[in-house]
């Protein structure tokens, strides 16, 4: 792969702190190699501001293959920029041209709020999760043996697929309502797909969507905004399944 | 002096363990709420630890720098976890577990620790479905196997290429529902800087809010560090940005030995380097070589056509490519240990047949065309096609290897831009994992009473070298099973002790001690970034402590890294204040741990004048190039003691390692 050299310029989210006001600072950047992530080019950014003794541009980051979830902006108005099925650390500078105008910003939600620049604080996904995302099994080891209860593939792989969420909030940053329920419902769709899960089914997705709408997320009103930007293809089914879940736990609640 | 007793209990290999728990002191459940454990580090043996800690009713405070204990590294982590669970009949035991695993590590790993994760690996798997962590199935509903490197059973479970994800979710929902309810107490974007000793034991941390840059007081009974390994020592490697050793490494400054810092494991399969401001490598998963085939041209004029783009590598015919793997090892062709086939790229591409057009032209292919074709007709077969044409066969062969391996084919994809499934994928190795690390006893305790330490972080499994797939073995394994107890033995003697102050002397000195190295480190006000120094730490450790090593190249290493950390402490440069979140100042109190470490690891690599494992000195092999272990003199584990921040000062303790369950022999996978 023969690499090239862009020169581009950046529009970028500059907030010193959550309490701050925020601006959109531009900064010219040149010989920027086709072959860089674009994490590789916010590097190269930030060199340059250190060279120039300024203040260095804060974004969350850390695998770098896709798969942490950490890497997050808003790219020329879409979650991990112009590529499907994609994270920001995996989207390559080939994909933009030279003398492009790149407008980066963080996630916008008020329920995740603005921590610096880019950096956007997403611990209410935690405590959702907290909530009621597990199966109540103590750690002993010794509960039965892993084949005692033979699992559909079909159900396995359904389960693995909506488990596959990176939790990066690139679903709840593109809906126009601010909704989780694309992130809430593929945690519950996992555990309901599985034998492991079903026992505490009913009060999961209850406390699941309880502790969703406590944290300020909006609602869902099937956009589908969110699986078209989800790097993980997360499918909308999830959400199907959790409404169903919810509905069904509500109709014949033990409560 | 601390001496090195490594508490292995007495008795047959295969009752150790049994016999060990049943004699250990226990916690009464109503004596755990009076006491606290911090954990730092949330990957699988961090999380995995916490959520056990915290089921067992003690106050659990657990660390991590991320922004969510879900991202710990772990989660990178692609192939999948060995259990001896002999599903597949294919004559798997616990002792041929422990046996590939010994072996795997060049015997320079200690018997009874490696039994013993052999032993509990079979509870790993059980405990994962339990959790609700779909694994690969079969169509029967059963979980499905596959091999790994170094191994001649099928005993790997996995999820897809993304079987570190799906355990390290398991081990966070684990540790979630502790942290819903109360009993551990999380503290996310924050970083320990250092371990605060009373009267000699661990007694808790001085931490950073990477937010607000306030320095933190946390004391507790017992601190467990499980905060991985040091591979970014090289700045290039298949880490995290934010995997470091400060946490490891602090302890070290307290105290605790330093076991085999040379033994690094650098991966056969990643995508090779593609220019001066890549800021991290990645790894294609070991799984692949049960499908692929590595070869490079066998004539130097393809090779060097390819590099020029003159020629595909489809193009070349089979009798001009050399399957240098199966040539070279037949019994174990493409799936011998990593150490073995990273040596065996390396050599081929020094001969000049590297088919990459980078600097050093360092890069082989993987090929999945002989495995398309093989697995499209075997679908065709059992779907009742006894006969089907090429198309079909391709067609079929190329949905085998998606579902088998489609999202590490995405990512190649989308890292290189070419398509895996018509071109062979180049890879090359690179950093990839550390075994070494902090020295612990049988107990995983550290020479620090009271200081634990698990998963990577520690040096105690892998020898030399690791096998693929046992990583997330012994990270769970550590946490999920040993420590729980072994903790429990320690904190027996803490029940009537009462809470930790903070406010006593050690922990002001411990912080002010925090807080002046930070101002030291934000007042030089030099010319150049940490990213500067680091990746000039990094070229020096790749050249010359990497792959291939010699007594000139460690002895040039040992000198260049001093001056190099004397430069980075009179000249770099970080911006902003330390009162505020700070990228720059994170990275320069990492960076200035790993410039440290770097000596030491250059120091033991010159102290061991045989090659093993993982750790190759050119003065020693034989004339086809294999390693020349030497075990009258170096069958024991280098624990070093700090003595300043030069490495020649510090001391050398040797453990010696005895083999008595099995015969010490050469290691050959011809």
């Amino acid at each position: 792969m023969a690499s090239k050299f862009i020169n581009i310029t950046l529009k970028v989210w500059r907030q010193k702190n959550a309490e701050s006001k925020g601006v959109l600072e531009t900064y010219a950047l040149d010989n920027v190699s086709t072959d860089s992530s674009f994490l590789e080019m916010l590097d190269q950014l930030n060199e340059q501001l250190i060279q120039d003794k300024k203040s260095p541009v804060a974004f969350d980051h850390d695998c770098r293959e896709g798969i942490c979830g950490s890497c997050s902006l808003f790219i020329n108005g879409r979650a991990h920029g112009p590529q499907t099925h994609n994270t920001t650390c995996q989207l390559h500078m080939r994909s933009l041209k030279d003398g492009d105008k790149i407008y980066i910003e963080p996630w916008r939600s008020k329920a995740f709020p603005i921590i610096k620049d880019l950096i956007v604080d997403r611990s209410a996904f935690d405590r959702i999760q907290q909530s009621g995302g597990f199966v109540s099994v103590n750690t002993s080891g010794n509960t039965m043996d892993a084949n005692a209860i033979p699992v559909p593939k079909a159900d396995a792989d359904s389960a693995f697929e909506a488990a596959a969420c990176i939790g990066c909030g690139a679903c709840v940053a593109s809906c126009k309502n601010s909704s989780a329920m694309l992130f809430v419902g593929a945690k519950v769709s996992q555990y309901s797909l599985l034998p492991q899960g079903k026992v505490e089914a009913k009060s999961r997705v209850q406390n699941m969507v309880r502790q969703m709408d406590e944290e300020g997320f909006g609602n869902c009103t099937n956009t589908g905004a969110c699986e078209v930007e989800c790097p993980k293809g997360i499918s909308l089914e999830n959400i199907a399944r959790m409404n169903r879940d919810f509905l069904k736990a509500n109709l014949n609640s033990d409560k | 002096m601390s001496s090195l007793d490594s508490k292995i209990p007495k008795g047959p290999i295969e009752k150790k363990w049994t016999d060990h728990k049943n004699h250990m002191k226990l916690v009464a459940p109503n004596n755990r709420p009076k006491i606290d454990v911090i954990v730092v580090g949330t990957g699988l043996a961090g999380a995995s630890a916490s959520a056990s800690l915290g089921e067992m009713g003690y106050n659990v405070k657990t660390f991590c720098f991320q922004d969510s204990p879900r991202r710990a590294h772990s989660i990178a982590a692609q192939g999948g976890i060995n259990a001896a669970k002999n599903y597949q009949n294919d004559g798997d035991s616990v002792y041929r577990l422990f046996y590939d695993t010994i072996k795997g590590g060049d015997y320079r790993s200690r018997e009874a620790n490696v039994y013993r994760l052999a032993e509990v690996s079979t509870n790993i798997i059980d405990q994962c479905v339990a959790q609700g962590v779909p694994f690969a199935r079969e169509y029967g509903g059963l979980l499905d196997n596959r091999s790994f490197g170094g191994v001649q059973v099928r005993r790997t479970f996995y999820a897809a290429g993304q079987t570190g994800q799906q355990l390290l979710l398991g081990a966070y929902s684990a540790l979630s529902r502790q942290i819903g309810l109360g009993r551990v107490k999380m503290y996310h974007r924050h970083e320990m800087m250092d371990i605060v000793k009373v009267d000699g034991k661990a007694r808790g941390i001085i931490a950073r809010n990477l937010v607000s840059g306030e320095l933190e007081r946390h004391s507790a009974h017992a601190v467990v560090i499980a905060s991985g390994g040091y591979g970014n020592v090289y700045f290039l490697s298949t880490n995290a940005m934010g995997s470091n050793v400060s946490a490891a490494w602090k302890i070290h400054k307290r105290g605790a030995h330093f076991a085999n810092p040379c033994y690094v494991q650098i991966h056969p399969t990643c995508i090779p380097v593609h220019g001066t401001n890549q800021s991290k490598l990645t790894l294609m998963s070991e799984s692949l070589r049960n499908s692929g085939r590595i070869w490079v041209p066998k004539r130097k004029e393809d090779a060097e056509a390819v590099r020029q783009g003159k020629l595909k590598p489809t193009e070349i015919a089979e009798e001009h490519r050399d399957y240098y793997l199966e040539r070279r090892y037949p019994a174990f062709g493409n799936l011998v240990p990593r150490d073995v086939a990273s040596r065996a790229a390396k050599e081929r591409c020094d001969e000049g047949y590297g088919i990459e057009a980078n600097d050093t032209n360092e890069g082989v292919y993987l090929d999945f065309a002989s495995e398309i074709k093989s697995k499209g007709k075997q679908v065709a077969y059992a779907k009742g096609d006894h006969n089907p044409n090429e198309e079909t066969v391709i067609k079929l062969g190329k949905e085998w290897v998606e579902e088998k391996y489609g999202n590490l084919f995405q990512m190649y994809k989308q890292i290189t831009d070419q398509n895996p499934y018509e071109t062979p994928m180049k890879i090359y190795p690179a950093v990839h994992y550390t075994m070494g690390g902090v020295w612990v006893d049988y107990n995983l305790q550290s020479t620090i009473p009271g200081c634990f330490v698990a998963g990577e972080a520690n040096f105690s499994d892998h020898g030399a070298n690791r096998l693929g797939a046992s990583a997330l073995m012994q990270g769970l394994a550590d946490g999920y099973f040993v420590l729980p107890y072994t903790i429990a033995n320690y904190l027996a003697n803490e029940i009537r002790t009462g809470e930790i102050p903070v406010d006593a002397k050690e922990f002001d000195e411990a912080e002010a001690d925090v807080k002046s190295s930070i101002e030291k480190l934000m007042s030089v006000k030099g010319s150049h970034s940490v990213d500067y120094f680091h990746k000039k730490l990094g070229l020096i450790m790749w050249n010359k402590v990497g792959m291939s090593r010699s007594e000139k190249g460690l002895k040039t290493a040992i000198a260049e890294l001093g001056e190099l950390r004397k430069a980075f402490h009179s000249d770099v440069y970080i911006p902003g204040e330390a009162d505020e979140m700070n990228a720059e100042l994170e990275k320069a109190l990492r960076v200035a741990d790993l410039l440290e470490l770097g000596q030491l690891m250059a120091k033991d690599a010159l102290e061991r004048n045989e090659s093993c494992g993982g750790h190759f000195r050119e003065e020693y092999q034989d004339e086809e190039g294999e390693t020349l272990r030497d075990d009258k003199n170096f069958k024991y584990v280098a624990a070093w003691e700090y003595n300043g921040m030069d490495a020649n000062q510090s001391k050398l303790h040797k453990e010696e390692l005895a083999y008595e369950s099995i015969k010490i022999a050469e290691r050959n996978y011809k």
